[in-house]
């Protein structure tokens, strides 16, 4: 059975009879199992389109379905249903609904680019887990995943201030995603850390905390950039035949201020 | 085989190494001055994007790159650019490819560039190599044996690249071109370096495994499963040390070898080292010059018990 058939053998699409005859034949029990008929009305005709129209799933079209992909995923190892052949087949065929079941999992793409190395189509699918990951926050199937927070976050402090400071990023995403700085092995890394280091590299990391480090004159790039990404932002929603307001809770790409610090 | 062209080049550290990845930044200067090679610091650089903008815009990360190997070229006049980290070194091959091959990314570039008020970075301007690559071509195996002073023999060593060096091949064109160049299935560079420098590199299997890096914070519990991989592959094929040369990979084995210690109860003891830091030592460094201090998996114990320092 290809891949993209399983669906019609999940248990609930599949029924048995204790006791049932059909023209004098006996076809109880699990000899004959029945797969429900199926009936799509529900294609999306524009998903490949609107996958295609979001950074990195551009090339989603060149798919052969050959499967290298997922033969080479580094996820697929740990999880069998992380599977971006599926996901691709799907989104070709406008399966909206059945590419929605995995929506809690397909933003765990770790970007290890095995597929796209493994590729012969150059088909990117690392870009288009990406794609498909964003897809399902703007459309409002997933509110944002941990990732898209860290990105964000990361995202932000570079656009800002051209340069990124680790001490920030790790605090700002704890805060952000509701989580304690304080767990276990967060406070044992710090301990084993601190144990070797003098007390002035201790107080330039602190230091660095504090007055993040920046990238001088660093303020024109920081404009020219954001005037971009505004218009990048307000394209997909438009591709997506989004409303215009980049301000609903999924909207994601709003940059947030980050305070200023002398330099 | 060396070549002079790698003697005085433009330096790319990027931020990590300005942070949790201080001990490569300091470990590689120290080999450079040892070897007697010049590193000029690419000036007023920023972030070349890390995994993180690509998410956002790769057109983004893309310019971002070009900005770097910009200044490098035409306000320091270099046609090298080093860059210690996988990430950053991927980041700037990834823009010099996209540059070369895709008229949206140039245009991208052309125009942040120009608001931004410097000059367009124009694809071939200069060669973006790893640190990897700066010690293999400047000074390769026979000159790095001519100068060990303490031998890392009787240390056992698994090599460990990571994604980014290697991944995606196409950004990589210089990579699988025959003997002499790196692979990007069974890459060898480090092997080859510690190798000169005495190490007993072990067969280790997951050479180019992924740590989970991206995910280290947004997914932990992946990156810890994918890390104890790594970390049980290396002690299972009887290595004392895992050689890093990224700053992401190494700090994820370390942080990731504690997490897993917490959360799953499993312990490893394989220690971790940049290889910068491990090339040093036998070129004869004091360990604390080379940042040993810093590793959070206290390598000193283990390095005393093989007498290498």
């Amino acid at each position: 059975m290809p891949i993209h058939e399983k669906s019609l053998i999940r248990p609930e699409n599949l029924s048995t009879h204790d006791n049932l005859t059909i023209d004098g034949v006996d076809v109880s029990g699990d000899w004959s199992t029945f797969i429900k008929a199926r009936v799509v009305q529900d294609y999306n005709e524009d998903l490949q389109d609107e996958i295609a129209a979001l950074p990195g799933g551009e090339n989603i079209h060149r798919c052969w379905q050959c499967g290298s992909c997922t033969n080479a995923c580094t996820v697929n190892a740990l999880n069998p249903d992380f599977n971006p052949r599926l996901w691709i087949y799907l989104i070709r065929m406008g399966f909206e609904a059945e590419l929605v079941r995995d929506k809690d999992i397909i933003w765990q793409c770790v970007s290890c680019n095995k597929c796209t190395s493994a590729c012969p189509r150059d088909v990117v699918p690392e870009g288009v887990m990406k794609a498909t990951a964003h897809w399902l926050e703007l459309k409002g199937y997933t509110p944002k995943t941990p990732s898209t927070e860290f990105d964000e976050i990361f995202s932000n402090q570079v656009i800002h201030t051209g340069k990124i400071e680790d001490g920030a990023v790790l605090l700002g995403f704890f805060r952000r995603t509701g989580q304690s700085p304080f767990q276990d092995w967060v406070i044992q890394m710090g301990k084993q850390l601190a144990m070797g280091l003098p007390i002035r590299m201790l107080m330039r990391m602190g230091l660095a905390t504090l007055f993040h480090p920046r990238t001088r004159g660093w303020d024109r790039a920081r404009a020219a950039i954001e005037e971009y990404v505004e218009e990048q932002e307000a394209a997909h929603r438009k591709a997506l035949g989004l409303g215009g307001s980049s301000h609903d809770p999924h909207a994601p790409r709003q940059a947030q201020p980050i305070p200023q610090a002398a330099e | 085989m060396a070549d002079n062209k790698y003697n005085l080049i433009a330096y790319y550290p990027g931020c990590a190494l300005e942070g949790t990845g201080s001990a490569y930044n300091t470990s590689t200067k120290a080999v450079g001055k040892a070897l007697g090679l010049g590193l000029e610091e690419v000036k007023n650089w920023n972030c070349c994007g890390a995994m993180e903008v690509k998410n956002i815009d790769p057109k983004i990360q893309t310019y971002l790159s070009s900005r770097v190997m910009s200044i490098a070229a035409n306000e320091m006049g270099h046609d090298v650019v080093m860059a210690p980290c996988n990430g950053c070194y991927h980041n700037l091959k990834k823009a010099e490819y996209d540059l070369t091959h895709d008229e949206g990314s140039k245009e991208v570039t052309e125009r942040l560039s120009s608001k931004a008020g410097h000059a367009t970075y124009q694809a071939g301007q200069v060669e973006t190599i790893h640190a990897l690559d700066w010690i293999k071509k400047s000074i390769g195996e026979d000159g790095i044996k001519s100068r060990v002073k303490n031998s890392l023999s009787g240390l056992k060593v698994a090599n460990y690249y990571g994604c980014m060096y290697t991944r995606p091949r196409h950004i990589f064109p210089e990579k699988d071109k025959g003997p002499g160049t790196e692979s990007t299935s069974a890459p060898h560079f480090m092997d080859d370096i510690l190798d000169a420098a005495g190490a007993d590199n072990v067969d280790f299997a997951l050479k180019t495994a992924c740590c989970g890096g991206a995910h280290t914070l947004s997914d932990s519990d992946t990156s810890t499963k994918l890390v104890l991989n790594i970390l049980q592959a290396a002690e299972e094929s009887g290595a004392d040390v895992i050689a890093t040369e990224c700053p992401t990979c190494h700090t994820g084995l370390e942080m990731h070898q504690i997490r897993a210690e917490k959360r799953f109860g499993v312990k490893t003891n394989v220690k971790i080292l940049y290889f910068t830091q491990l090339l040093g030592i036998a070129l004869g460094l004091n360990p604390r010059k080379v940042g040993v201090h810093e590793n959070v998996s206290k390598p000193m114990g283990m390095l005393r018990e093989r007498r290498i320092v």
